[in-house]
């Protein structure tokens, strides 16, 4: 399945999908040096997000998420690509600070594609394509 | 958003990565803003300097840029005195990374200049009509509403991102239809010095993210208005406020407050200093050479007890040493690049006095003291008193 979208932060990347339906504050949610996520708070609560699609709504709290997202990426545990319903400032500029390939202006049902689906993030073609569970 | 040509070979990676990730950053904001355009920016104010608030992170990026900005940009206050930091007793492994910090905004071309009052150190930094790209939002509010020209609030990346491409998105504050007032702020009390420090902390909070236009029964002076500027856009977060008669009409009927001089002497009320001060800090935003000078009055003949902090930027203590000299004779120490909002020094004291209405709104959240509030005169009284 084929998806449009809208690119926020440029690139192509593949994985497996994370979904939450909850909004994400990357500042004391993920533990920037492992990707574990660490508040128990969230619906994500003991998951790693690390090599992850990971598909959220939109980011949310303090500016400083945008560079907690840059240093995952250093460490080898950022998400391979990120898709949101609709993006802001602090994920978008993480995102692209760290080259994560980042879409946004997706349909809503893309919320409930299951965990652990494989699935393609293109932002330079601007396109999501989801892999068909097999049968 | 619309790209020129130019623009969209930036977009696609013609001018190098730094310059590609920068464009996307504007490109990114534009369209979460709806601008319809970038527009070019005369100067850029870049936040993100304190390694309290950028941390280990904020440094690598940082430091892993590649490029050199293309209009006069200057930083924000550091975490320390880029110099006298073993004074503020800040510890060698923050001072090394800070120093770090300065070094790669440096190898970028930006000035280490770290104030949040550059349209002091640099009058030619803002000018009216222009477009900017400021952060630091006592600045935002300077630029905006006393000297005339339109930045946003911008975030630290943002700014850096406009500083290296020269533009920024055409949203927001650059547009005239967000600059229109949207609350009548009446005050009836006589305000002097502190009082409009006072006055935005309690407007602030009532007109949140609003344009107030305030009339007065007096006309503030440029201090003064600096004052308020910063305690709106802390207790709230005012961009942009008019106290004159130069205002664009309102669209609407809009809300009216009024403010007594009971109101304003219950912020000093409310938040008097008592026996658990041990601190006493001044220039927040930065001072200017005239308050220096007045400082330097007050000063005079006198012996503090008290740690007594005056924060300034360095470019405008180098041109008064005169004034330094006398405001330091009295053990007052003058601190340069830093503030006490954003230095991780403040954290070892219990009670900060300050003058400031936006230190007042701050200091408990950012640096967790206590604060307590009063006039430059009696900050000045509770240094000199004997402990």
């Amino acid at each position: 399945m084929e998806i449009r979208c809208h690119r926020v932060s440029g690139g192509r990347s593949a994985g497996k999908a994370l979904v939450t339906r909850e909004p994400i504050s990357f500042l004391g949610t993920v533990d920037p040096d492992t990707g574990m996520v660490v508040d128990p708070g969230h619906e994500l609560y003991g998951r790693s997000i690390g090599g992850k699609v990971l598909i959220f709504p939109e980011g949310k709290g303090s500016t400083v998420g945008s560079y907690v997202i840059y240093q995952l990426k250093k460490r080898g545990a950022a998400p391979a690509a990120m898709i949101n319903l609709q993006s802001e400032p602090i994920v978008a500029v993480g995102a692209i600070i760290s080259g994560i390939p980042l879409v946004d202006r997706v349909p809503e049902d893309l919320l409930s594609i299951e965990d652990g689906t494989e699935v393609v993030v293109d932002a330079d073609e601007e396109v999501v394509r989801i892999e068909e569970p097999s049968a | 958003m619309h790209l020129t040509r130019e623009e969209e070979l930036i977009y696609q990676g013609e001018g190098g990565d730094t310059r590609r990730r920068s464009m996307e950053i504007l490109v990114a904001l534009g369209d979460i803003y709806g601008a319809d355009r970038l527009i070019p920016v005369a100067s850029t104010q870049i936040a993100g300097v304190s390694y309290k608030t950028l941390g280990e992170a904020g440094l690598e990026w940082i430091s892993d840029l590649r490029g050199t900005v293309v209009v006069p940009s200057i930083l924000n206050p550091a975490g320390m005195d880029l110099c006298r930091w073993q004074e503020m007793k800040i510890e060698e492994e923050f001072a090394r990374h800070q120093l770090e910090v300065i070094e790669a905004y440096r190898r970028l071309g930006i000035s280490p200049d770290c104030t949040c009052t550059p349209y002091n150190l640099r009058p030619d930094a803002a000018r009216p009509g222009e477009t900017l790209a400021w952060s630091e939002s006592s600045a935002v509010s300077f630029a905006n509403s006393v000297i005339g020209a339109r930045t946003n609030r911008e975030g630290g990346p943002s700014a850096l991102a406009a500083a290296l491409v020269g533009k920024t998105p055409r949203y927001g504050y650059h547009l005239d239809e967000n600059r229109v007032p949207t609350h009548r702020v009446k005050v009836e009390a006589h305000l002097e010095g502190s009082d409009y420090g006072a006055l935005g902390y309690l407007v602030g909070k009532i007109v949140g993210g609003g344009v107030p236009r305030f009339v007065f029964r007096q006309r503030p002076t440029r201090d003064e208005l600096k004052s308020l500027g910063a305690a709106l856009a802390a207790s709230g977060s005012v961009a942009l406020y008019y106290f004159d008669e130069n205002v664009p009409p309102a669209q609407d009927e809009i809300e009216e407050i009024i403010v007594s001089p009971a109101d304003v002497r219950e912020v000093y009320e409310k938040n008097s200093a008592d026996e658990d001060v041990d601190i006493v800090a001044i220039g927040c935003p930065h001072c200017s050479q005239k308050e220096l000078e007045r400082l330097a009055d007050l000063l005079a003949g006198k012996k503090v007890h008290r740690e007594f902090w005056i924060c300034t930027a360095r470019g405008i203590a180098e041109r008064c040493p005169r004034l330094v000299e006398k405001i330091e004779g009295s053990g007052a120490r003058i601190f340069c690049d830093s503030c006490m909002v954003v230095s991780p020094a403040s954290e070892l004291h219990r009670k900060m006095m300050v003058n400031s209405g936006k230190a007042l709104a701050y200091i408990p959240g950012m640096c967790k003291i206590e604060a307590a509030f009063g006039t430059l005169e009696d900050c000045v009284r509770v240094a000199a008193e004997r402990v």
